[in-house]
């Protein structure tokens, strides 16, 4: 790569030698100029390629810059005398102007900045509400029998949704479990009131961390599973053409998914439940000396079927919160693939919120009722 | 037409007549396929109206809505087939939503429409365990079900081969002069536009409106601006402005009367 220049009357020539590969620096056009102090006078710059062995974009670079130096301070820029191929990029560089962005955007102001977030989440509020009207419309017509929902696509959520996911829920149901015994253990023990850790056990499990951590569980996995179905669903396409159809993309792809979750939640609480009993006797057995019948007895003295049924209802008003908010966020998505990671996101974080929401709501509303 | 404050297209007045195949063309982001959206009801233009012979049909109550929609059928860019669902499974929906056919009757329809567009056989496949080229063509199946009245097509040549792509041109004609189907194309692939299009308008994206209309010969011969006649009569090897265009001898037999 080898670089001079040399001046002839007015024209300045710069004589280009050598191989020019990207895998060496770039000399910069503009200081070379300025080294040769009869440039300013200089109304012409042009190029002297004789001895210039191979050459790649490394060069057009440099020659990039020479171009826009030279239109800046008035200077003719010849390219006759480079080789054809360099000549012809180059026209082909400046073939189309550069497009004219105007200024920069500035930075809105506060008020701005929270107006657009307003208008946003109204926008988002009404777009939940149309999607809630949608689905009971459809849930409607489902009853009534005016449309022929997908059987088969129900049982394939109930099928994920249970065994599929029986795992994970046994896993963190049993850790759990094992947990609050642990807890119990510590602080029940200083009183000399061991024996009530399966009171505590089966309480907590059954009226609050089973659904709860079910819920949780399901939210990450199966509402993002649905956002992120439905939405990739939507960049191909195929919610258009059931809309196009006259088809109500609800009835045939929102109304199985949260049905079928609608169905597992509940039974998937309760089996929480019973493993996480499982998980607190087995610490109550080897940490607080407690025999199986001992902790049984304390369990069935202290804990009602209430307990039990509260714990279902809360998993069937978190299946339907996860269902609805996987299947909105997936309605919801934008055009393109970071979207559907999005809308998996928002799934994920609006069912966890709304689910933990939920469920300080019912227990508020159980004590009111003295459930 | 617009997308937020950014207005689209404007002024845009055009009538398609029954029958006919009609093509929307213009270069790359001049709008054509949100136009398609419009005319398709999944968007609202931002101002003025479609008419479906006559009635607006998006301020139409739902069920006149749903009896149009009953009546069109769209050809989706990748087809946009129901990943989870069978190419049988695809073609019988419609039918199924719409009709009061029995499910052996849907089914001797679907094996139908799929052997109509070179797929007899295919019926257990999913839209992934087939080409690019069958999955237009099943969705077209798709797309006809119902025998609309009115087929629209997004880019119909797009990520095809020239082969390929000229077969499905030919499947579009033979709908047109079998059916009297009414067709509306979006493209931009001249070869495309000159084989099969009756008329066709050209969207300029820097005017933002329709800048010409006409059929494609004449478009080609006295194109009303520089734009029309530089996409018109580019130089590629696709679609060549030499080749005969669509003759004046394939007139649809015109299942329904009227314009």
């Amino acid at each position: 790569m080898g670089l001079e220049v040399r001046r002839e009357d007015r024209i300045l020539i710069v004589e280009l030698t050598g191989d020019w590969k990207l895998a060496r620096a770039i000399p910069r056009f503009a200081p070379l100029l300025e080294s040769d102090p009869q440039a300013p006078a200089a109304e012409v710059v042009d190029f002297d390629a004789t001895d210039l062995g191979s050459w790649d974009s490394s060069l057009l670079t440099f020659l990039q810059q020479g171009m826009i130096h030279c239109e800046a301070h008035q200077l003719e820029f010849r390219s006759g005398n480079l080789p054809e191929g360099i000549s012809r990029l180059l026209d082909l560089a400046r073939a189309v102007p550069e497009k004219e962005t105007g200024p920069a955007p500035k930075a809105p102001s506060l008020a701005s900045a929270m107006g657009t977030w307003g208008l946003g989440a109204w926008a988002d509020l009404l777009a939940a509400i149309t999607f809630l009207g949608e689905v009971t419309d459809s849930f409607r017509r489902l009853i009534l029998r005016r449309f022929r929902m997908r059987w088969r696509d129900f049982w394939v959520v109930v099928q994920s949704n249970s065994s599929g996911a029986l795992p994970i829920v046994t896993l963190i149901a049993f850790l759990v479990g094992m947990i609050i015994s642990f807890l119990g253990a510590v602080v029940l023990r200083r009183f000399g009131a061991g024996y009530f850790v399966s009171y505590l056990v089966g309480y907590g499990m059954l009226r609050e961390m089973a659904a709860l951590m079910t819920g949780i569980i399901m939210a990450g996995r199966t509402g993002a599973a649905f956002a992120a179905e439905l939405g990739s669903m939507k960049i191909t396409e195929e919610i258009d053409a059931y809309r196009t159809l006259g088809i109500s993309p609800v009835d045939h792809l929102v109304m199985p998914r949260v049905l079928g979750l609608l169905v597992t939640m509940p039974l998937l609480s309760i089996y929480a439940g019973f493993i996480g009993i499982l998980g607190g006797m087995v610490v109550a057995l080897t940490v607080l000396d407690l025999s199986v019948t001992q902790f049984m007895g304390g369990l069935m003295q202290a804990v009602t079927l209430s307990d039990g049924l509260l714990g279902v209802f809360k998993g069937t008003v978190f299946g339907l919160i996860i269902g609805l908010s996987g299947c909105m966020k997936g309605m919801q998505t934008g055009g393109d693939a970071a979207a559907v990671g999005k809308a998996a996101t928002s799934a994920v974080v609006l069912g966890i919120t709304l689910i933990i929401g939920a469920n300080a709501v019912i227990d508020w509303l159980a004590v009111l009722l003295n459930v | 037409m617009r997308y937020g404050p950014l207005v689209v297209m404007e002024d845009l007045s055009f009538q398609v007549h029954r029958g006919e195949i009609f093509v929307i063309m213009g270069g790359s982001g001049s709008g054509k396929s949100t136009l398609l959206k419009h005319l398709i009801g999944l968007k609202a233009p931002a101002e003025g109206s479609i008419l479906f012979e006559g009635e607006d049909f998006l301020e139409a109550d739902e069920r006149t809505r749903k009896g149009i929609l009953r009546r069109m059928g769209v050809l989706y860019q990748n087809g946009a087939l129901w990943s989870g669902l069978t190419l049988a499974e695809n073609v019988a929906l419609p039918l199924e939503e719409y009709t009061e056919l029995d499910a052996r009757s849907v089914g001797e329809m679907v094996a139908l429409k799929l052997a109509l567009v070179g797929l007899r056989g295919f019926e257990a496949f999913y839209p992934a365990e087939i080409s690019g080229g069958m999955r237009k063509r099943a969705a077209l199946a798709r797309a006809t079900a119902l025998d609309p009245d009115v087929l629209f097509f997004d880019e119909p040549s797009s990520g095809l081969d020239p082969i390929t792509a000229s077969r499905l041109d030919d499947l579009i004609l033979q709908l047109r002069d079998s059916f009297g189907t009414t067709i509306v194309v979006v493209s931009h692939d001249l070869d495309s536009i000159f084989k099969i299009a009756d008329r066709a308008i050209f969207l300029d994206i820097k005017e933002k409106t329709m800048t010409a209309t006409g059929t494609p010969q004449d478009l080609r011969e006295t194109p009303p601006s520089d734009e029309v006649r530089r996409f018109m009569t580019r130089s590629s090897g696709e679609g060549s402005p030499d080749e005969p265009g669509a003759s004046d001898d394939r007139k649809a037999p015109g299942r329904r009367d009227g314009p």
